[in-house]
């Protein structure tokens, strides 16, 4: 009784006793969740474009992060070094193109998959090498003050993080469902040789999603490095965004959105109120055994692509 | 060749020329020893054979889809045009005017049928009142791609995939088609309505056709000329009536043979011992 109780009794209960506090949690958990979904956007991106998991999404938007910090240590004004850093992570998508994806052309998935793996490492020894190891802090100018709305304590980051999340799915949905390049890239995502054989050419495309997908893990990076310094366990938030892939589906960029709200906002109601029934540290397992369930009962994931099989 | 060379001086310098091209995969394997091929502007010319004989091989090596195989010309030339364009990109090639429809379809199976369409405008750009004038036209050679236009090219029938895969080719406003194996896996009667809008698009949007096809009965019929290859090499070539009045071609390729039916044994030996002598 004792633990049915506790499971079934007393967290609806505090939750009754203290609704605001309930809200400030799920404010505090999509917050969280905002966080994930602009990781999780890059992966969506390349996976579109690709059908490749890009395994070093995670330190993309951390070798971002420190090239803005040292651009920025050198002296140079917030916006420039945005625009430089930018600009890096163009000719980077140029450099991963040349050298890692045009050689692969025509190979298997897992092929690619395991190039994505050695970029990983060699862009963390490289990042590394290039501006330190030690934690950076990082600071562009987003304004951090908490404020309160009809009792709900409310901070001008998470708006400006909410915000920017989405801004950039509403832009990338555009991109990809009403414009040229947006169409060719998801004919590429289903067929390299017959997306080949109508005239896309392959190169400008992966340059462009590569690109992209920098520019949406430099976004991603500055955010996580804004509210948590710039250093090097920023490249393991990619380990949180697979669950929200798994969740929203691979190929939707909406679905990275809504998968990492509800990872986000889940993982901190459990921490909060049945926390103490399970013993804490909810929050690191959460999103796992959520995935886990979506594996079993919908792999596509809430808005992914269904594998069409004609029989 | 002197056939060959008859049909040119009656249609006109020829559009392609493939000269005595040599194709080998992997650095080691050799599919094709030596082909020599010409279609002639607003021809439909057929590429016939059995499994494996070199036909898609030969389109790809014109398309240039065969370097993403691991495949290599390594010998002979190509030219479009009275212009080489062995080196060129498929992306070149589309923009130049010669499109392929790979064998098997091949459509993007996430993308509605209209979107499928539009992929194959992507080289020529953001003209838009064009492009939608030439869906409008794509849509007026196939009247069932319209009623489809926004079911996802996955869930549609084979049939509509061929359609969706020529109307795609369409879209690039070729000069040119490159068709391998339209008939595979369809219905006889749909591969009937296929050829005749072929033949159509043939002749009122002037686009020129290399066919490759193992169904030789039906591709006689609407090609004017064909080759026929073997084991990578071309074998015979002629206009279609002589050809589908050949003896040989009638026994191998269409099943008939004027002295009524052979035993299975001795059409096999005979075609072994042509073959070697081929």
């Amino acid at each position: 009784m004792g633990v049915l109780n506790e499971f079934f009794v007393l967290p609806f209960l505090d939750i009754a006793e203290a609704p605001l506090f309930f809200i400030e949690v799920i404010i505090g958990g999509l917050s969280a969740g905002v966080m994930y979904s602009l990781v999780a956007l890059g992966f969506v991106l390349i996976f579109k474009a690709s059908g490749v998991f890009n395994f070093a999404q995670g330190v993309l938007a951390l070798f971002a992060a420190l090239t803005l910090v040292g651009i920025m240590e050198w002296g140079v004004p917030a916006p420039v070094a945005l625009l430089l850093t930018a600009a890096v992570m163009v000719g980077l998508a140029f450099a991963v193109e040349r050298l890692v994806l045009r050689p692969l052309v025509n190979q298997e998935h897992i092929i690619l998959f395991m190039s994505t793996i050695g970029l990983a490492y060699f862009l963390e020894g490289l990042g590394d090498t290039l501006w330190g190891s030690n934690v950076k802090k990082l600071d562009i100018g987003i304004p951090e003050q908490s404020f309160e709305i009809g009792g709900v304590l409310l901070n001008q980051f998470e708006l400006v993080a909410a915000a920017t999340a989405g801004t950039l799915v509403a832009v990338l949905a555009v991109f990809f469902h009403y414009t040229r390049v947006g169409r060719a890239l998801r004919a590429v995502a289903d067929d390299h040789q017959a997306a080949l054989s109508v005239g896309i050419p392959l190169k400008t495309i992966w340059v462009i999603v590569w690109s992209v997908a920098g520019i949406v893990a430099l976004v991603a990076g500055i955010m996580w490095g804004s509210k948590s310094g710039v250093q090097f366990s920023l490249s393991l938030i990619a380990l949180k965004a697979l669950p929200v892939l798994i969740l929203g589906g691979f190929t939707s960029v909406p679905g990275a959105i809504v998968g990492g709200l509800i990872i986000g906002v889940g993982e901190k109601i459990g921490e909060v109120y049945w926390g103490p029934a399970l013993g804490g540290a909810i929050e690191n397992w959460f999103a796992y055994v959520l995935a886990l369930m979506f594996l079993v009962f919908r792999p596509q994931g809430l808005f992914g692509e269904k594998i069409i099989e004609r029989v | 060749m002197q056939m060959a060379a008859a049909k040119e001086a009656v249609a006109g310098a020829p559009l392609l020329t493939v000269n005595n091209i040599e194709v080998i995969y992997d650095h080691v394997i050799l599919v094709l020893k030596g082909v020599s091929l010409e279609v002639p502007e607003g021809g439909v010319v057929a590429l016939l054979g059995a499994n494996g004989a070199g036909k898609t091989t030969t389109l790809k090596a014109i398309s240039n889809l065969l370097r993403t195989e691991r495949g290599e010309v390594t010998k002979g030339s190509i030219e479009f045009q009275g212009a080489r364009v062995d080196s060129l990109s498929p992306n070149d090639l589309v923009k130049r005017g010669v499109i392929q429809v790979m064998e098997g379809r091949h459509c993007f199976e996430h993308l509605t049928v209209e979107e499928n369409l539009l992929t194959g405008a992507y080289t020529r750009g953001g003209k838009r009142a064009e492009i939608d004038r030439d869906l409008q036209m794509v849509y007026g050679y196939f009247p069932r791609l319209k009623e489809r236009r926004n079911a996802q090219a996955g869930y549609t029938s084979g049939g509509e995939q061929q359609m969706t895969a020529i109307g795609r080719a369409l879209m690039s406003r070729p000069k040119m088609i490159l068709l391998d194996e339209p008939s595979m896996g369809l219905a006889p009667q749909l591969v009937e309505e296929i050829f005749d809008i072929v033949k159509r698009l043939n002749q009122q949007e002037g686009v020129s056709i290399l066919l490759a096809e193992q169904n030789t009965n039906i591709a006689l019929k609407f090609a004017t000329y064909g080759y026929i290859l073997e084991n990578g090499r071309v074998v015979m070539d002629g206009d279609a009536e002589t050809l589908g009045s050949n003896e040989d071609v009638k026994e191998f390729y269409l099943g008939l043979s004027a002295g009524g039916r052979k035993s299975y044994r001795d059409v096999k030996h005979y075609k072994r011992r042509k073959r070697w002598l081929a």
